[in-house]
């Protein structure tokens, strides 16, 4: 009796140990961060687009949150992505030129969007969500073409001047600075987003997504749960587009249009929803593939595209993520 | 009575979906301590009902009260703070979660820490302590860090008041706690209810007459929205109007 009485104790102990690890960092973690080191060092002809892929993986991420772990399904992401770039971009136009708080300042205007239009959007769920969202992006859309005095309507913002950060390092014609700028914004998001996803409010998003009546039943407040995370996830949306405003010193209408947010949702969708990592598999293989599909094959790589999506979905269930964490026989619990 | 007491009381109780009335003027009162049966036939309104008194549907008139104050314009999650706290006919859990978050989620909202977004998970070590206390008392302990999918439908239905019991109600609703359970597992949920904390008031809709009537002190009847009649059990088994609308009803 006694015997049994301890036994019960170590296996209590041992289970709650395990479950309370859960949001230790693992070494793969580190993967991706040692991955765009070394791209820095093997492929120095291709920063520039290594800094495009470094903010994408970011707006891809900010997206995850509200898709992967708050099941909130929208196809109007693009918007605090390009609220965020019409902000840091204009203020860059008109004289003020430092990065770091032109890209602190596009991020609280898209999570000020995100705050306002989530009030109003996620009252409503499922299609009605999708199409509402699709419609705050469509205005946000029509409105950055119709202010053509302030942002260069369909010509793009021109103009853009960037100081150098802190100061010291100038923005140079190889992407050099731009690759690390990008690399430590990212770096710094997802240090939040991962902190967020892995604490008790995460998890209560985690719920809602699994179960919304059920968090109900347990007296969470749902919305407000929502609403948080989707003003959050605007924010990181929003400095995605100001990295690439910054980067390119340019802003065009397509920031804000359906295609950017489309491809949002198919990258992730190639990486892996509600992991955290599928924006950093996702973005590199789809730009890359781009890339090069692009080149092989000029006419119809958009084709190539598609078909490789089909082949995702079909035999990739969870993404390539999904497929790694089923062969290192991982992770049973999203 | 209990109006100004402990526990839950309808007032007048109505709800209808234009001409299709679920709830007719229901008065009724569930005392501290209570172990109240509610059935009727198929449609008679009541998980209608548990939907009203949860706030998951509004009333078209009439008054709730828990505890001698009037809910009845609550939102949800303010009457599961006051401890009213339902279980779904229908198991509904964080499937893909384990069993022990299932739990640490409900004690989480309840400790009021559930929004905290600076903090990992793992480190309320309160919430996951008591977490763990409520499936030892239920005897789910072995399955605390297995994914509610991999467990047989009756330890689900356990999981379900684990997670109830874990929000501490004062009144607690089961919706058929045995629905779809296979009888060799039936026992187990009986021997669950039975083991209840005493000064709980517990109210539950069950078709299995075994259990309601093994279990319950007093029962209520319900057909087409209406209350028929409520007594003792044995009062109950031989009120001819029962016999006719509903245990009849079964034997042909």
């Amino acid at each position: 009796m006694m015997q049994e009485h301890s036994t019960e104790r170590l296996v209590r102990a041992a289970h709650i140990a395990e479950f309370s690890a859960r949001h230790r960092l693992r070494w793969l973690e580190a993967l991706p961060w040692v991955a765009a080191i070394a791209a820095y060092f093997v492929f120095p002809n291709y920063l520039a687009l290594g800094a495009q892929i470094l903010a994408t993986i970011l707006f891809v991420l900010s997206l995850d949150l509200v898709l992967g772990y708050a099941g909130i399904v929208t196809l109007g992401h693009a918007a605090f992505f390009g609220v965020g770039a019409y902000t840091a971009g204009m203020l860059a136009a008109n004289g003020w030129g430092e990065p770091v708080s032109g890209l602190l300042v596009g991020g609280v205007a898209a999570a000020a969007v995100g705050l306002v239009s989530g009030a109003i959007v996620l009252r409503t769920s499922g299609l009605t969500l999708l199409m509402q969202t699709l419609v705050v992006a469509a205005m946000l859309y029509e409105l950055a073409n119709k202010a053509h005095r302030f942002t260069g309507g369909a010509d793009g913002l021109q103009g853009m001047e960037m100081w150098p950060i802190f100061g010291t390092f100038r923005f140079d014609m190889f992407g050099n600075t731009a690759y690390f700028y990008c690399l430590v914004v990212l770096f710094l998001c997802w240090a939040a987003a991962r902190n967020v996803v892995h604490s008790s409010f995460g998890r209560s998003l985690t719920g809602i997504r699994e179960n919304v009546g059920r968090m109900h039943a347990i007296g969470a407040p749902v919305a407000r749960r929502k609403l948080l995370i989707y003003t959050f996830s605007a924010a990181l949306a929003g400095i995605a587009g100001g990295l690439i405003a910054q980067t390119t010193q340019f802003v065009g209408l397509g920031v804000l249009n359906l295609e950017r947010s489309g491809m949002a949702l198919i990258m992730l969708i190639i990486g892996g929803v509600g992991q955290l990592y599928g924006a950093f598999i996702g973005v590199p293989l789809y730009m890359i593939a781009q890339d090069r599909f692009a080149e092989v094959d000029p006419a119809y790589w958009y084709f190539w595209i598609g078909l490789s999506l089909v082949f995702i979905v079909v035999f990739l269930r969870g993404g390539v993520f999904g497929v790694v964490e089923r062969l290192f026989g991982r992770g049973k619990s999203p | 009575m209990s109006e100004t007491g402990k526990g839950l009381a309808t007032v007048d109780l109505c709800k209808s979906f234009g001409a299709l009335s679920v709830a007719n003027s229901i008065n009724f009162n569930l005392d501290a301590g209570a172990r109240h049966a509610l059935i009727g036939p198929n449609g008679a309104g009541k998980t209608s009902f548990v939907n009203l008194v949860t706030g998951v549907l509004r009333p078209t008139s009439g008054r709730l009260m828990l505890d001698g104050q009037d809910i009845t314009a609550l939102p949800q999650a303010q009457r599961v703070k006051r401890g009213l706290v339902r279980t779904f006919q229908i198991t509904a859990l964080f499937r893909r979660l384990c069993v022990l978050e299932n739990v640490a989620l409900a004690i989480a909202e309840r400790q009021g820490v559930g929004g905290d977004f600076l903090r990992p998970a793992g480190r309320h070590r309160a919430v996951i302590e008591e977490a763990y206390d409520v499936l030892e008392m239920l005897d789910l302990a072995r399955d605390a860090l297995r994914p509610i999918t991999e467990l047989a439908y009756g330890r689900q239905r356990m999981v379900e008041i684990a997670v109830s019991l874990a929000l501490k109600p004062s009144v607690l609703l089961l919706d058929e706690p045995a629905a779809g359970v296979p009888p060799s597992e039936s026992i187990m949920i009986v021997e669950a209810i039975e083991r209840l904390p005493a000064d709980i008031a517990v109210l539950f809709i069950e078709h299995d007459m075994e259990l309601v009537f093994r279990v319950a002190q007093r029962i209520t009847v319900l057909v087409q929205g209406s209350v028929l009649v409520e007594g003792k059990p044995a009062d109950i088994a031989a009120d001819p109007r029962v016999r006719q609308v509903y245990l009849g009803e079964r034997k042909h």
